[in-house]
């Protein structure tokens, strides 16, 4: 019992990292402005399906690290990540019963407040770009949750 | 009356409640956001916090350096001849050009220790090489692997082979973030090579296109006129190429005249760049500059084919 609690904080911590680093990996021109937030969709993950691991503390760490590695202003990504997990594990206990896609589409939801938290506080301190497709991350992180959970559902099989 | 909690965690050992942690938490990024815009001393926590991001900068950036290393390494010999004739080809013409500078520098330094001036030209440069990292996709920004620890500064002019590339904008122990000159935020002093006319060139948030908005109607500029940095402010060295114009729109109607140009440094190609230390002019050259409107005073002032006084405010 206590060994699978282990592996899965484990998993956690190497899932988070594995975001981080694919939100600084250079990807083309034009696809970068769609770069999923998968940092944060990892965080949601263990959030429904683990709620005792995921805490808040954590999932505030997290964007302060992103915020530390894309060299924005120290805060910006951890009040939305906190924002989004505080949210999450309010609604945890429904969400983790919805079917899939209407899962996605809860999801969606808590990625759109995080981009209007990001949004926000970069109008604040006065680095607003208005352009449409800041918002698509929130469309790319949508289509690949389905994908996320299977991909989350293997790992942690082992340490249920 | 008994009501299931939305918090599934046990109740025993479960810490403070969820609202709690997420209020201080929630508090405590909007601290440090304030802190951050408002107050320099967070340059010193950002630098302790860069220097634990570095690790995993240098892991991004590895394959991909390691890649450029193999193919570098296994490159053709016929590849190889090629490139060292078109080098040796490029260096002879460099050479030849070399020795006529060399004298003309001389006269030039010469002249300007005549009028006491010899500031502004660049007299120490570090290569360093941009890392292979994405910030954000919406701001201009580059990491090159060059820090405090190479005594790297803030605003410190970046220049590549073509032309000025842009400036350091914040500085880690062993990195620094550069803002090209195209970023949406940066704007540059700027002058033109053919006519003189001093006027600023903004970033527009697309590599490939710098805009000039205080330039009026009357203004003479043409398209493929050659624009070089002025040394105004003292952030970047005098005499460098900025950019090249590349459309101009004069509407009658209009104060302004529309004007596009294109950055000469290779913006969105570059994997080496240049730090530039130099003597910034003295303020008391500065100073009359300032205050001036950043489009040259007055249209009538400046007819095709004078130059010169230009150069220099009067005294």
């Amino acid at each position: 019992m206590r060994q699978g609690a282990l592996t899965r904080r484990l998993l956690y911590w190497i899932s988070v990292a594995a975001g981080l680093l694919l939100a600084i990996v250079p990807l083309p021109d034009w696809l970068s402005p769609a770069r999923p937030d998968l940092a944060l969709l990892a965080v949601l993950y263990f959030i429904l399906t683990s709620p005792r691991i995921a805490g808040l503390g954590s999932a505030w760490l997290a964007g302060l690290l992103l915020d530390v590695l894309r060299g924005m202003t120290l805060g910006q990504h951890a009040l939305g990540f906190v924002l989004v997990a505080f949210l999450a594990h309010r609604a945890q206990l429904r969400m983790r019963m919805f079917p899939i896609l209407h899962q996605a589409g809860a999801v969606m939801l808590l990625l759109a407040v995080y981009h209007f938290v990001i949004f926000w506080t970069d109008g604040l301190t006065g680095h607003g770009y208005t352009g449409w497709n800041r918002w698509l991350p929130v469309l790319s992180g949508t289509l690949l949750w389905p994908l996320i959970v299977a991909a989350g559902d293997t790992l942690t099989r082992r340490a249920r | 009356m008994v009501e299931l909690s939305h918090d599934s965690r046990p109740i025993i050992g479960r810490g403070p409640p969820l609202g709690a942690t997420f209020l201080a938490l929630a508090l405590l990024s909007i601290g440090l956001m304030v802190a951050d815009v408002r107050y320099d001393q967070m340059a010193r926590v950002r630098e302790w916090l860069s220097a634990a991001a570095y690790p995993l900068q240098v892991a991004v950036d590895l394959p991909f350096r390691a890649w450029d290393w193999l193919t570098g390494s296994f490159a053709d010999r016929s590849n190889l001849r090629r490139e060292n004739m078109e080098l040796t080809g490029r260096l002879r013409l460099a050479n030849l050009q070399l020795q006529r500078f060399a004298a003309l520098e001389d006269e030039n330094r010469r002249l300007r220790d005549m009028r006491e001036n010899s500031a502004g030209v660049a007299d120490k440069v570090l290569v360093a090489s941009i890392l292979n990292v994405d910030l954000d996709p919406f701001r201009h920004r580059v990491l090159v692997d060059k820090g405090a620890a190479d005594g790297v500064f803030k605003g410190q002019a970046v220049l590549d082979a073509e032309g000025i590339f842009g400036q350091v904008s914040q500085v880690h122990a062993e990195t620094a973030e550069v803002i090209l000159i195209s970023d949406a935020e940066h704007a540059i002093p700027v002058q033109s090579t053919r006519s003189g006319l001093r006027t600023i060139a903004v970033g527009t948030g697309d590599s490939g296109r710098l805009s000039l908005p205080f330039v009026t109607v009357e203004s003479d500029l043409k398209v493929g006129d050659v624009l070089l940095s002025t040394g105004i402010g003292g952030v970047f060295p005098r005499g460098y190429p900025v950019a090249e114009v590349t459309q101009v729109e004069r509407s009658p109607a209009a104060t302004f005249a529309l004007v596009d140009a294109r950055p000469t440094a290779l913006l969105d190609r570059d994997r080496e760049v240049l730090l530039v230390w130099f003597t910034p002019p003295p303020a008391s050259e500065d100073a009359p500059a300032a205050p001036a409107p950043p489009d040259e005073a007055p249209p009538a002032a400046t007819p095709a084919g004078q130059p010169a006084p230009q150069q220099e405010p009067p005294q």
